[in-house]
Formats: structure tokens, C-alpha cells, sequence
């Protein structure tokens, strides 16, 4: 056997299929890489708005599926699931990320903002929702988390983008509805860029 | 063929040294499966067209993330988001015919997790070969793309050996034509190939298009000062701007002296299983005039050998317009 393999080292995690959830917290796991029986760590605490969520998870679990089926959060919409349409779309680190294509094990110890965390403690809507209602941005509506989460990115790093900017930020978000000028009129709006 | 949701069940390991992972691709060897963003990754598990015991997640190690200037060039390290390789400032400076390629691969929320190495390792986009159907490069004996009632639009021109599928990596063209090196990791040291030869076509091996073995790890790629600041032209052709993979790209490399070609890299991509140069378009060219008419004269010359299947013929003006464009540019 290769030595190297039986050296102890600290990993982020290993986590099996077949075990149970232990009642451990920790994130950190002193596992064995060579026999790779090391205590499985399903329980997670997830940083969700702000919020601490401890929550049971499955090694291939993806966050959309954990925020929509474990942690009732149903503003997240999943579209195709491929990572081909943006209706999942969350912020991860203040970056926008397609929670069907993200594992949950994946975001241990980041900060996830969901559609549902974005407007303020109060309830008032984000400038971008109501830039939204006012342009009449959505149709259907269902993308419209993701767009919303998308736009809401994009004014974060950039207050006062251009049309073009806004262009290649929403870029990624579907909308069969076609209601594509109206998105980037919304953002424009909620830019201040358009009275 | 049914459509599910969730991947199936299956153990996730997620390292933070470059040493456990290479150590748990060892001892896992063919039931692991490496994972840098994923985003390839996942839909074949959900789609269940293929299938692994475990999951290597390497994104959280931070050691192969991020980009170095060295004594001769840059180093990026294969973890590197798209994003951030799009962004840099280095490569922005000395290379922006990456940051271009990284760029324009899909949309921005595929980019902001998507990295480097895995937009060169993933596999090919064949339609029937992703919905899991036993072809030449899934083990089977025969090929569905290349049939007459095949759909082929996307597939190769060239090389194509049983399996016609092509590259659909954006950046591997550019990291060709800048004379990149890829170094590959294993339990047992360190090896390097150029990147023209770590790419694989199905002549050599048809099941891979990485020259990668089992327990080996893409950990860094080196672009050499060589085309630094060069003249550089980057086009992609695709049905969306967004989303979609290469219809044909192209990236080029010049050394322009006087206003002629002193030595070139012109390099397509979505033509055949790996990005391939045309070196006799780069031949016939040198000491010419860098301008309209000389890229009218070899335009040409570029699609020399190509053979269309039955739904693909538009590559070829494509391919020779792309070519034509970046030395007239």
C-alpha cells in the first residue's frame, strides 16, 4: 500500500450514501483516506438568507432540490434542471448560480440568497421586484425568481449598468414568454436609469 | 427513455488538498468520478446515461484555483472559475484570447462555477450518445450520428474514426493556439503534455477525449510568454450566444512584423473530436501580407480534407469564413 495513503489527513467531508445521518455538526471530518470508513456527515448547517438551516442532505443532492423539498422554500422554480433555462437561479457568495446544478454539499459555510431572502426584513419589496411590477417584466412569472435573483447580482456589483451590461448579466435566464425587453426595461428602472 | 430529476444515490468525497484527491482517485480508481463545476457532470448522472459509485469533488481545493505569473508566462490552475479566467486582469493583458473563449462558454451562471479544466475534459455533445445509447464511445458497436437518418448538424468534419462526434470546449482551441501545457498529477508524480496532446481523438481512444488515465488530475495549465500580447482573433459561431456549444470557432494567434505574418496559430474548434490547428493555412501564410486578400487566397485551404456527413456541409464555409476573418482582421 502506498504510503501516502495511510496518512490521517483533515478533509472538507465524506459523506456515504448508505449511513445514517450522525448528530455531529462539525464540517470538518478526521477521515481515514485508506479505508475510506470514515463517520458519514449528512447533517449540514446551510446558511440560507442569513438564516442557519441545519438540515439532513444526500451526497448527490442538489440545492434547489434542498431548498424546495427540505427547507420549503418554493420561490426557487425548477425549470428544465439542466442548468440550461435560470429559473433556479440563487446567489451563492453574492454570485449568481443555478441551484439544479449546484450540489448542497457545495455551499457548507456560504451564504445562499434565495428569491425568498431578498426583499427586506420589513416585507417592503427590493427595488428590483417593484422595478419589475411596474414594467410589467413578468408574464407566466415562472422565471421570474431567477430573473429577479440575476438583476439583483448585477445592481449589487454594478448600481448603474448600461442596457448592454444588463443585457449580458440577465443573459443567463430563459423566459418563453419572450417578455426579455421588458426584464431589462426593470432593471433599467430599478437602476434609477429610467423614470 | 425516462427523465429524472435527482441523481441516484451515490458517495461524495470532498477534499481539500490536491494530495487526498489524488489519493481517493487512486484507490477509487474506475468508481470515481472527478467533478470540478459540474456542470457536464450532472446531467449525465440525472439523465442516468452514465453512472459512478462516487463523486471527487474538487472545487474546494484552493491550491488549484487562481492565476500566477511565472519566471516565462502564467499558470492557471485548472479550478479556475471561467469566470475569474475571463476577468483576469494577467491573462487579460497578455492573453485575452482566452479571456475571450472563456467568455462566451454558455451563460454567466455556468461560468461562475464552470472552470477551466473540466471545459477541457468534458465530453463530447453527441445527442445519442447523452441519452445513453450504446454507441462506438459508450462501449457499444455501432454509430447513430453518422447514419442517413442521423442527425449530424454538430458533428465532425474530420478525423472522425467509428464515433463522429466533436470538441465543444471553447477554450481548448485558444489554449492550443497559445502553445499551452497541461500538467497532469497522479499518486506517482507529475507529467505534462502539451495541449494539442492532451487532447484525444477516437482513432487513439475512442471512450476518452482527454489523454487523463484513471487516478490522474488536470491540476494546472501553463501558457508560455511565447504568444504573449500577440495579434489575437476569437470568433464563435453558435445557434444562441447563450447556452449553446460551438457550431465552429476559432482562435488565432499572429505575429504581425511590418504588416506581415511572421509565425501564426490559427486553431478550430467543433470540427473534430479535438480542436485542430491548420497548420497549412499557418504555413502558407507566413511572411505574407496580414490583410483581405491573403486570407481570400487560403481560405480555402483550411476545410482541405474535410468530409461532410449528411447534415454538417455548412461547417465547411463556416469553418473557411472563421479562418478567413481572423487573418483579414
Amino acid at each position: 500500500m502506498n504510503s501516502k495513503l495511510t496518512r490521517r489527513r483533515f478533509i472538507k467531508g465524506v459523506i456515504f450514501s448508505g449511513a445514517a445521518a450522525t448528530t455531529g455538526t462539525g464540517m470538518y471530518l478526521a477521515a481515514n483516506a485508506q479505508s475510506g470508513q470514515s463517520a458519514a456527515e449528512r447533517l449540514v448547517t446551510l446558511n440560507i438568507n442569513g438564516r442557519n438551516r441545519p438540515v439532513d442532505v444526500l451526497p448527490s443532492e442538489t440545492l434547489a432540490y434542498t431548498l424546495r423539498y427540505k427547507l420549503d422554500m418554493t420561490g426557487t422554480k425548477i425549470g428544465c434542471n439542466r442548468g440550461e433555462c435560470g429559473a433556479c437561479t440563487v446567489l451563492i457568495e453574492g454570485v449568481p448560480n443555478y441551484s439544479c446544478s449546484v450540489l448542497t454539499h457545495n455551499v457548507k459555510g456560504k451564504a445562499v440568497i434565495s428569491i425568498e431572502g431578498v426583499k427586506a426584513a420589513d416585507g417592503t419589496l427590493h427595488a428590483v421586484q417593484q422595478a419589475f411590477i411596474a414594467e410589467n417584466s413578468p408574464q407566466c412569472g415562472f422565471c421570474t425568481p431567477g430573473q429577479v435573483m440575476s438583476a439583483v447580482a448585477l445592481l449589487n456589483n454594478n448600481p448603474r449598468p448600461t442596457r448592454s451590461e444588463a443585457i449580458d448579466a440577465m443573459s443567463g435566464n430563459l423566459c418563453r414568454c419572450g417578455a426579455y425587453e421588458h426584464y431589462i426595461n426593470g432593471v433599467m428602472r430599478a437602476s434609477g436609469q429610467l423614470a | 427513455m425516462p427523465s429524472h430529476d435527482v441523481m441516484p444515490n451515490m458517495e461524495l468525497y470532498q477534499p481539500v488538498q490536491v494530495e487526498d484527491a489524488l489519493a481517493i482517485a487512486d484507490r477509487l480508481a474506475d468508481r470515481g468520478w472527478l467533478v470540478g463545476g459540474g456542470q457536464d457532470t450532472y446531467g449525465w448522472l440525472k439523465d442516468r446515461a452514465k453512472e459512478t459509485d462516487a463523486m471527487i469533488d474538487l472545487s474546494a481545493i484552493e491550491s488549484l484555483r487562481g492565476v500566477r505569473e511565472t519566471a516565462d508566462g502564467i499558470e492557471i490552475g485548472a479550478l479556475t472559475t471561467l469566470t475569474e479566467v475571463a476577468n483576469n486582469s494577467v491573462i487579460q493583458d497578455k492573453f485575452s484570447l482566452l479571456s475571450q473563449a472563456a467568455g462566451v462558454v454558455a451563460s454567466p451562471q455556468i461560468r461562475n462555477i464552470g472552470t477551466l479544466g473540466g471545459n477541457v475534459s468534458q465530453d463530447v455533445r453527441c445527442w445519442y450518445y447523452r441519452r445513453g445509447l450504446s454507441c462506438y464511445r459508450a462501449g457499444g458497436n455501432l454509430c447513430y450520428a453518422d447514419t442517413p437518418q442521423g442527425m449530424n448538424r454538430e458533428h465532425s468534419l474530420f478525423e472522425t474514426s467509428r464515433c463522429v462526434a466533436a470538441s465543444p470546449s471553447d477554450t481548448a482551441p485558444a489554449l492550443v493556439a497559445l502553445d499551452a501545457t497541461m500538467v497532469i498529477r497522479s499518486v506517482d508524480g507529475e507529467r505534462t503534455l502539451a495541449a494539442q496532446d492532451y487532447f484525444v481523438g477516437p482513432a487513439n481512444d475512442i471512450e476518452s477525449t482527454t489523454a487523463l488515465r484513471t487516478g490522474e488530475i488536470l491540476t494546472t495549465v501553463r501558457i508560455p510568454n511565447t504568444w504573449a500580447n500577440a495579434t489575437f482573433y476569437f470568433e464563435k459561431v453558435a445557434d444562441r450566444n447563450v447556452w449553446d456549444f460551438s457550431l465552429v470557432n476559432v482562435a488565432a494567434a499572429f505575429k504581425v512584423s511590418g504588416g506581415n505574418v511572421e509565425d501564426s496559430r490559427i486553431v478550430c474548434g467543433a470540427v473534430q473530436c479535438t480542436p485542430r490547428r491548420v497548420t497549412n493555412v499557418e504555413n502558407a501564410i507566413r511572411g505574407q501580407a496580414k490583410n483581405a486578400a491573403t486570407a481570400e487566397s487560403v481560405a480555402a485551404m483550411a476545410t482541405d480534407g474535410a468530409r461532410a456527413l449528411a447534415h454538417n456541409g455548412f461547417k465547411i464555409p463556416l469553418m473557411q469564413n472563421l479562418v478567413k476573418r481572423a487573418i483579414s482582421a
